[in-house]
């Protein structure tokens, strides 16, 4: 950002899970909107821009939803330390908008209350109002605005009701910040604070200059990430937290008490609830989706319609992708001359690029499915429907979220692990992420599946059904052995809201989708292409004299690669140039077919490249004549790909989310290791049984 | 009525939280989530397995599991 950007206006839009921040922050910014990662942790960073009522320019950052300030996750502990300024690369905002959710006010109003205590000037947003009049709650607003000192607005943020007042308020130049308090600290403890300060500078924790909320939330943090502190120092952190805890017993709780009876009393005057509970659509529905039968028939069929979805509907404009690339290369080929140029354009950067590009229409299903499966609240009732299950593995039902996700991929899947709070049933379930069969691996099925049962769908699909259960035991089988047996600390207790039943944001679901896929065809186009332009030119030179493609092709880089690591795969039963598809996949699993794709193009000439790889592997034969892809072979490598750790991006991730190469390594280590050994015993096992 | 926790409360049933033990962190979260003594709970529904459970507070919901929710001490609306 330029110097002119400081002075625009910086707005943040803060609130509880599922308060409906995010859609009303989509529907002030909408494309204007960029999507970063704050540095240290993969909390995302979306900052966007909007124009007040005025035409005013203003800056709006959408800060990670919370419950409290004092923070459990590292998605809270960033809402707190952008709120006190903590963090250099974001400036502490100008303003704040607090979005809560009508029909559930009093807690919403607690981490309103913190914030307000900042004494940043703010806004009050009640948000989902509609939800609220359905129930008959009566909110006055204008009394609440008068009692609290600042402007309060009614909104619905997915039909965009209440926007221009919204817009108005951002407008004012003259907005002020709130003296409403809602509890007082007892003198004990402030003294203890204050005095907590000094050494608290000395820890670098804190500057000279904060205020005594500082050591309050850092102290009474049960933050896991402790941003901008020393390892070194969190001893002493904890030895001063240790001595007020000691001298005030259960201040923190009292604390939480306090203010709850300041938010009770407000509420009183603003808030009118009828005697009796209206039955919402909520109650109603929960009672189909959470029933103990018809709850598992509706779970069992919304995976069916996804895997529908993803493995049918797909296909079409799959095939269209497909066509286009073969279009395009055939294009290409007519245009230029041959020549190496050329092999590098159509065999090198086409079919690498245009062998990964066709995945974007399943890429984007699933993002939608996912997307909507959050936004009406549906994914908190699988989480609750999961627990049990996921409790036997020691983990509990937030780590299911972070899980399905990974089937699309690991990458969105490990960063959705930020909202675990326990350090330990967070690396557990970023450990056991990437079992998941993510999206890249499907080609790989895919291509290995329809060489194993050529037109036989019905086998094909029970293939493939049993690919992702074997992934999906294996994650539950590791997550047990980490948890249980290897990792010590506490787990996560199991505290989830369950949010009510909303119409979903179709505008903020397919900004979501938008944002995934520019991710993904960004990474087509950078990682992908330098690898699949990596590959070609290895399997292309070094020159040989000979005119015989395969001796030139055993010749090259990649052919001595292949050959190089063949006496470790032979026992799985690889030849070398499989070896060249595995080494490529080591950065990314979609590459094995763009590889074997390129280093059989390359091997035939470049007249038929545009030939179905798959009938090109059918056909390969080893020198003995015996076809290499043999159905022992297939199913060999097909295991192989649902365990071995091949993902240069995951292992990138997973770097920066645990803060050191032991835990990627460890994956890499555990998940490969796997892979061999039970490729192995497919392959040794199945032939001395003569398969 | 001898004191029960929010673990024994059938479904469907109303109680006023008693107390809580302070000082443990699950316990404060639900806290900050809006289960303080005086609160008036409700068990919603458990899960087919007994866990987790649902409990309607404050007009949100929240699950959490027997493990937490056998802290909380509950008596009787207007007891």
């Amino acid at each position: 950002m330029s110097n002119v950007a400081s002075d625009i206006p910086l707005i943040a839009i803060v609130g509880n899970p599922n308060s409906g921040k995010t859609t009303l922050f989509n529907l002030l910014t909408g494309l204007k909107q960029k999507v970063a990662n704050y540095p240290g942790v993969t909390v995302e960073k979306k900052i966007g821009e909007c124009y007040s009522q005025h035409g005013k320019k203003l800056r709006l950052i959408d800060l990670p939803g919370a419950y409290s300030l004092n923070a459990r996750s590292p998605d809270e502990a960033v809402l707190r330390d952008v709120l006190l300024g903590r963090r250099p690369e974001t400036p502490r905002p100008d303003r704040v908008v607090c979005v809560v959710d009508s029909a559930n006010l009093e807690r919403n109003l607690y981490l309103v209350s913190q914030v307000l205590e900042l004494g940043l000037p703010a806004i009050l947003v009640l948000n989902m109002v509609d939800v609220a009049e359905k129930r008959e709650w009566r909110i006055d607003a204008a009394k609440l605005s008068e009692l609290l000192g600042i402007p309060v607005i009614k909104t619905q943020a997915v039909t965009g009701r209440g926007l221009i007042e919204l817009k108005l308020a951002l407008s004012r130049d003259d907005l002020p910040a709130t003296k409403w308090r809602s509890a007082v600290i007892p003198d004990g403890v402030r003294t203890a604070l204050e005095q907590s300060r000094g050494p608290l500078c000395e820890t670098g924790a804190i500057h000279a200059k904060a205020s005594l909320l500082e050591p309050l939330y850092l102290l009474s943090g049960h933050d896991p990430t402790h941003y901008g502190i020393e390892d070194s120092q969190m001893g002493r952190v904890h030895e001063l937290r240790r001595s007020i805890d000691g001298a005030f017993p259960g201040w923190e709780d009292e604390l939480v008490s306090a203010r709850y009876r300041s938010i009770e009393e407000l509420c009183a005057e603003v808030l009118r609830r009828p005697d009796q509970e209206i039955e919402t659509i909520t109650t109603k529905l929960d009672r189909i989706f959470l029933h103990p039968v018809l709850g598992f028939v509706n779970l069992v069929f919304v995976f069916a319609l996804l895997g529908y979805l993803i493995f049918s509907v797909a296909a079409a404009p799959m095939d269209w992708i497909d066509g286009w690339f073969g279009q395009l290369g055939a294009w290409v080929e007519s245009l230029m001359p041959p020549g190496d140029l050329r092999d590098l354009i159509v065999n090198g950067v086409i079919s690498g690029v245009g062998g990964v590009v066709i995945f974007l229409p399943q890429i984007v299903i699933l993002f939608l499915f996912i997307g909507l499966m959050e936004d009406t609240g549906y994914m908190s009732r699988l989480a609750f429907i999961m627990d049990w299950l996921m409790s036997k593995v020691g983990l509990n039902g937030k780590s299911f979220l972070p899980f399905l996700s990974s089937y699309a991929c690991a990458v969105p899947g490990v960063m959705a692990a930020r909202t675990i709070e326990s350090p330990k049933d967070r690396l557990v379930t970023i450990l056991i992420a990437p079992l998941a069969s993510c999206s890249a691996r499907l080609p790989v099925y895919t291509l290995l599946i329809g060489l194993l049962f050529p037109a036989k769908p019905l086998t094909q699909g029970l293939l493939m059904m049993g690919l992702y259960a074997l992934g999906t035991g294996a994650a539950f089988v590791f997550a047990w052995i980490f948890s249980k047996g290897i990792m010590k600390g506490d787990s996560s207790p199991m505290i989830l809201e369950m949010p009510p039943y909303k119409r979903p944001s179709l505008k903020s679901i397919l900004l979501l989708v938008w944002q995934r896929a520019k991710a993904f065809l960004v990474r087509a186009g950078s990682i992908i292409l330098g690898i699949s332009i990596l590959i070609w030119a290895a399997s292309t030179y070094p020159k040989t004299d000979t005119e015989d493609k395969s001796l030139q092709l055993a010749n090259s880089f990649a052919g001595q690669a292949g050959h190089f690591i063949e006496p470790v795969i032979k026992p799985l039963g690889y030849d070398w140039k499989i070896g060249i598809g595995l080494i490529g996949s080591f950065a990314a699993r979609e590459v094995f077919n763009t590889t074997l794709g390129v280093v059989y193009a390359v091997e035939s000439g470049d007249d038929d490249n545009l030939d179905p790889l798959r009938e090109k592997l059918a056909a390969e034969r080893r020198a003995d004549g015996r076809p290499v892809f043999t159905p022992l072979v297939c199913l060999s490598l097909l295991v192989f790909y649902v365990f071995a750790m091949q993902c240069i991006s995951t292992i990138a991730i997973v770097r920066r989310e645990t803060g050191t190469w032991k835990w990627p390594l460890v994956q890499l280590g555990y998940m490969t290791g796997t892979a061999y050994v039970l490729s192995l015993l497919i392959y040794q096992v199945g032939s001395a049984l003569g398969y | 009525m001898s004191a029960t926790t929010l673990a024994e409360l059938p479904v469907g049933s109303e109680a006023i939280v008693q107390a809580m033990p302070t000082g443990r962190s699950a316990l404060t979260r639900l806290r900050e989530m809006g289960i303080v003594p005086g609160t008036r709970v409700r068990v919603t529904r458990r899960a087919p397995l007994g866990e987790p459970i649902e409990i309607s507070v404050r007009g949100s919901c929240l699950s959490m599991r027997n493990h937490e929710a056998a802290h909380i001490i509950i008596s009787a609306v207007g007891a």
